[in-house]
């Protein structure tokens, strides 16, 4: 097996881009929560068909290799050492078989990613092989890695090596402390008391501990509901809707004190009124936060969040151009 | 930035109300309030979308009283998508002549089981009357004698699975009765952190298992032998997908001591656990004309198979 885990870091999972056709029965997506950076960590170990990666959280794993492959480190500041020297991030390296990978202490972001040549060789579950930890689906055996775990990685196609091989300074994410999110107001945000809407706008949101693939739950303010007789079928509390589907990236307010945006393993559906959804470009810088982090919630258009969509679409060809691939 | 204008969040003439989750989601909320008019609406809308094969749309979900869709908006801008679901939803109109294909699946229920019972009481503290358990808060709030009569009106009429989702697949369940009949349950003062795998719960007008341990705010009455999720996919109804329940499905509870109870366990250990179901033609139109008669053909043909 090319790839041995020595010691699995805190939560290392098998990510791809995710999957899609099952958000009605209550499948999320998952794949990778930086989805820009998993697909740079890719690009630069010649992966172009969507192969699998690894997605490091908080504390990185050690892995001894087997066989010789190409590997880089993207997303988080995680700091990565080959026998111990410490190896650029951003940046392809080769690896030969006995070789080991260890990370140091995370400096920044929230999750590495460790593209490897020829991808992560699991079984594809429903178009994907992301991991969903809560059933145990996708990714290795459903669930994050353990010490002992022997991956395979899968057969390298058709030569599509990078001309180059590291991503220009510009074009790699930072990961401040504080973070800015952009929002789409709706959904059921006409339950929300429109002052208190926004001061939602001008709160410094905490991340708090409660932080995972699911969701970020945040701390700092509170939200104040509209008094209303409740509809039939919601309840009685202030903060419940007719029980609706949640977007991925949307945010609800419990009980009116703790937000929680819904992430790549989004619950699909629920109770709670939902004000109003991370954009797509932001959703990877959302995942990058961690605990103690300091959130603005910015509201946005659909146009703008719109065009931020396509200037993240850009970044990616600019990265694409850089490295070489047409 | 330009301040965002907010035109796109006031219900159009028909008090819908469509809305953007983002850049690739669709929201929209047909009603406020649950009926099963609303929710066969939103099942013949999304079915209708999903037949017509749009290119750029990537998730279509139901809901209770809405339905949401997911879009790439490099194939579909959002607002031209939202053109296209208002279209659709004028096509449709009011589902008066709507046909749900589909079947009526036998769900037994051990009431007041041990294993829901023992979790309850652990979250006394976040219950509104903590001197009650949930089933005899929920028959005095809703105006029964007694919990054996209030199960009786549960397992008396089937539900439709007005949705599916938050985890996979949590079947919520709408009763087939009247609106005057329909039982009605707050939600936990605070959710609890812990609730028993194959949980049956009410919260709002809805029933809801559970299909994992985990968190929730459902009042709790019973525990369900049948599995809802099978990761490995081993039991014969999961071999095409790790879920059982799909929206539009008809389910019926039916009330089981616990011997009963051990041996469907048992067919799930050994994994020749199936459940029983048939398949049929719910008409609405039928169901809004005569509800209980209409009610008592369907678990016919479910008794029959």
């Amino acid at each position: 097996m090319p790839l041995e885990i020595r010691r699995p870091g805190l939560m290392t999972t098998v990510q791809d881009a995710g999957r899609s056709g099952g958000y009605h029965l209550g499948m999320p997506p998952s794949g990778a929560m930086d989805l820009f950076s998993y697909e740079v960590a890719n690009l630069l170990v010649g992966n172009t068909d969507g192969q699998a990666a690894l997605e490091c959280t908080y504390l990185g794993p050690e892995i001894e290799f087997t066989e010789p492959v190409r590997i880089a480190v993207t997303g988080a500041d995680l700091p990565a050492r080959v026998n111990g020297t410490e190896i650029e991030s951003w940046t392809a390296h080769d690896v030969a078989a006995g070789d080991v990978l260890s990370f140091d202490f995370l400096r920044s972001g929230a999750r590495a990613y460790l593209g490897i040549s020829g991808g992560i060789d699991v079984p594809s579950v429903f178009g994907s092989r992301s991991t969903y930890t809560l059933v145990g689906a996708g990714g290795f055996e459903g669930r994050a890695l353990r010490a002992g775990d022997e991956l395979k990685v899968g057969v390298t196609g058709p030569d599509r090596r990078a001309a180059a091989r590291s991503v220009p300074a510009a074009l790699r994410t930072t990961h401040p402390a504080q973070v800015e999110l952009r929002v789409v107001v709706g959904l059921a945000s006409y339950r929300v008391v429109p002052a208190s809407l926004a001061a939602f706008f001008s709160t410094d949101w905490r991340v708090t501990s409660d932080a995972n693939r699911v969701g970020y739950r945040y701390r700092g303010g509170g939200i104040d509901f509209v008094a209303r007789t409740p509809p039939a079928g919601a309840g009685s509390d202030p903060a419940n809707v007719v029980d609706i589907g949640y977007p991925v990236g949307s945010i609800q307010v419990p009980g009116g004190s703790e937000p929680i945006a819904l992430l790549r393993d989004a619950v699909t559906g629920g109770g709670y009124a939902t004000i109003a959804t991370i954009i797509s470009a932001d959703i990877a810088r959302a995942g990058q936060s961690r605990s103690n982090d300091v959130t603005r919630f910015v509201e946005v258009s659909l146009d703008e969040a719109l065009t931020a969509r396509r200037e993240a679409a850009d970044r990616l060809n600019r990265v694409r151009s850089a490295l070489g691939f047409d | 930035m330009s301040a965002p204008t907010r035109a796109e969040l006031t219900p159009d003439a028909d008090g819908v109300l469509y809305t953007y989750g983002g850049d690739e989601w669709i929201v929209v909320q047909l009603a406020e309030a649950m009926s099963l008019s609303v929710n066969l609406r939103a099942q013949a809308i999304t079915r209708r979308i999903g037949e017509l094969r749009i290119p750029g749309v990537t998730e279509i979900c139901p809901a209770n009283a809405a339905y949401m869709v997911r879009i790439d908006p490099d194939v579909v801008h959002p607002r031209a998508m939202t053109e296209r679901l208002r279209e659709i939803a004028t096509e449709v109109g009011d589902a008066e002549d709507f046909v749900l294909r589909t079947r009526i699946t036998d769900v037994p229920v051990l009431f007041r089981d041990e294993w829901t019972h023992s979790a309850l009481m652990r979250f006394r503290d976040r219950h509104q009357t903590p001197e009650l358990t949930d089933l005899e808060f929920a028959a005095q709030l809703n105006g029964y004698a007694d919990v054996d009569s209030f199960i009786d009106a549960i397992v008396g009429a089937p539900f439709i699975v007005s949705m599916t989702g938050f985890v996979p697949c949590v079947p919520w369940g709408y009763q087939l009765v009247p609106p005057r009949r329909q039982i009605e349950v707050p939600k936990y003062v605070r959710p609890r952190t812990f609730t028993p795998e194959r949980a049956l719960g009410w919260g709002g007008g809805f029933t809801a298992i559970y299909p994992v341990d985990g968190a929730g705010g459902y009042q709790l009455f019973g525990i369900c032998p049948g599995p809802i999720v099978d990761a490995t996919q081993t039991l014969p109804d999961f071999r095409e997908n790790y879920t059982y329940y799909r929206p539009g499905d008809l389910i019926r509870y039916r009330p089981i001591d616990r011997s009963e109870y051990d041996a469907i366990r048992a067919t799930v250990g050994d994994r020749s656990f199936r459940h029983h179901s048939a398949e049929l033609e719910f008409v609405p139109r039928d169901w809004f004309a005569e509800p209980d008669a209409t009610v008592r053909r369907l678990c016919e043909v479910l008794d029959a198979a």
